[in-house]
């Protein structure tokens, strides 16, 4: 009788778990050797509020973060939604090889996890996780992330004041201050205007000339661009 | 009613003896039971294959879908087989498709663009040990490559899926010179599969293109044809 009783007990724990708030420690690690993230956005959500979606079209929301960096619509959409985040938990960018904490406590089905942040030096990259299932079992878990293409402005790899703003082509900041001027612009096309995998800056060998204003020795990487531990308590 | 009377007893009797003659053929003195085999029902198992191309400029040739119990599509450090080969190079399954092995084979009906996606539907008849393997061209490589190799399913109940992103592989059977003539893609619109192997002849991971604007002066491709993994997202949902 003891025995069944702590089984219904156990059952009913773990049934309710599934559907019960979590508290969650996060840690975000930049892996890249050159590419800052801007101020990062981590949301919890049910399973149709995520933040971005691949091979489908950008919100402007997510426009807004991936070409300057702007995560206040994104935030304010998730409020909307009833999500719970946690907002630029580095207080401004995440340098390369550096690592973020901070915790979130999640509500009722608001069952998974997104991440995201744009990537300096790029005109449309971001960082991204799209929609992890928050395991309910107690425990420390990794996962890794990938670089996005937001898929909205046109690779052309030229740093420009004031191109953070939709619509104005450029990198806004190279924020390690190691990027060159006076590129002619790459020209290639963006085929895929929906969000798909960053396909890497391409950068030159000459910072004051050149097509790219980028640096073909630094600011490259592979993915995957960042960690991220979750300790569920 | 004399009449009635007789045929209600030869009834009785045709009924003995049709027990008399079931017990004959029993040896045993068992009630006997008379088992009618079910007509049994066709099962089949039915599964959707969502493939999202991610590449920023690499068409998906038609992505081939295999059930398989056993064996693989290709191995690392192996050379291809003549079927994978013909479909890193030029982008035709139809030897993938017609593979000895395969259970059951589906196919997109054409090439996946960048940013699009397309659902494979595939069904089988049995359900036990089986795997999926996937492979499609990225059609402006030379011989580039991506898909999932024996993903096991037989466990996913009705309803449930899998997620699983891609990744590129060089199936080592041509060289990356990205020469003009040598891609079949939109980007060159060169040759296809040739039965030449003159590359490592083994299965690796791609090692990336270098495109005309990053040293290969003499490549079709330019940097939107540069690709990082994962190269697809593939969810494959049991519907039956």
């Amino acid at each position: 009788m003891k025995a069944s009783t702590f089984t219904l007990a156990t059952l009913l724990a773990v049934a309710s778990q599934s559907t019960m708030a979590a508290e969650l420690d996060l840690t975000i690690t930049n892996l890249t050797q050159g590419i800052h993230f801007t101020p990062l956005l981590v949301t919890a959500h049910n399973s149709e509020d995520k933040l971005f979606e691949v091979a489908t079209e950008a919100s402007t929301a997510l426009q807004t973060m991936a070409e300057g960096g702007n995560i206040a619509e994104l935030m304010a959409q998730a409020t909307a939604a009833g999500s719970d985040m946690a907002a630029n938990p580095a207080e401004g960018l995440l340098a390369p090889s550096s690592s973020t904490m901070t915790t979130l406590m999640t509500t009722d089905g608001n069952d998974y996890l997104s991440v995201t942040a744009m990537l300096l030096p790029t005109n449309d990259g971001f960082v991204g996780l799209d929609s992890w299932k928050i395991p309910t079992e107690a425990g420390t878990y990794t996962v890794y992330l990938n670089a996005y293409d937001a898929g909205t402005e046109q690779n052309n790899e030229l740093v420009v004041e004031g191109s953070g703003a939709p619509g104005t082509p450029g990198i806004p900041a190279a924020p390690g201050g190691d990027a060159g001027t006076g590129g002619a612009g790459l020209t290639s096309t963006d085929n895929n205007i929906n969000v798909h995998i960053h396909p890497g800056t391409l950068g030159d060998d000459d910072l004051t000339a050149g097509n790219s204003d980028l640096s073909n020795t630094v600011h490259r990487w592979l993915n995957p661009v960042a960690k991220l531990t979750v300790t569920v308590k | 009613m004399a009449s009635l009377n007789n045929f209600k007893k030869s009834i009785v009797v045709v009924a003995l003896a049709a027990s008399l003659a079931a017990c004959g053929d029993n040896d045993s003195n068992d009630p006997v039971q008379v088992v009618t085999p079910p007509t049994p029902e066709p099962v089949s198992y039915a599964f959707d294959v969502t493939v999202s191309n991610l590449t920023a400029g690499q068409p998906l040739s038609p992505i081939a879908v295999i059930a398989h119990t056993e064996g693989t599509l290709w191995q690392i450090g192996s050379a291809a087989s003549v079927a994978l080969e013909t479909m890193a190079e030029g982008g035709d399954n139809s030897q993938l498709l017609a593979l000895e092995n395969a259970i059951a084979n589906a196919s997109s009906e054409g090439p996946v663009g960048p940013g699009a996606n397309t659902t494979i539907t595939l069904t089988t008849d049995s359900l036990e040990a089986l795997k999926l393997s996937l492979a499609t061209m990225m059609v402006n490589t030379n011989d580039g490559f991506t898909g999932l190799s024996a993903l096991d399913v037989s466990s996913l109940a009705v309803g449930d899926s899998l997620t699983r992103t891609t990744v590129a592989y060089d199936a080592g059977t041509e060289a990356n010179t990205e020469a003009a003539g040598t891609i079949p893609g939109p980007a060159d619109g060169g040759e296809g599969f040739n039965e030449a192997r003159d590359d490592v002849n083994f299965v690796a991971r791609h090692p990336g293109v270098v495109t005309n604007e990053d040293g290969l002066s003499s490549s079709v491709l330019s940097p939107e044809h540069k690709f990082d993994n994962p190269l697809a997202k593939v969810v494959i949902t049991r519907t039956q």
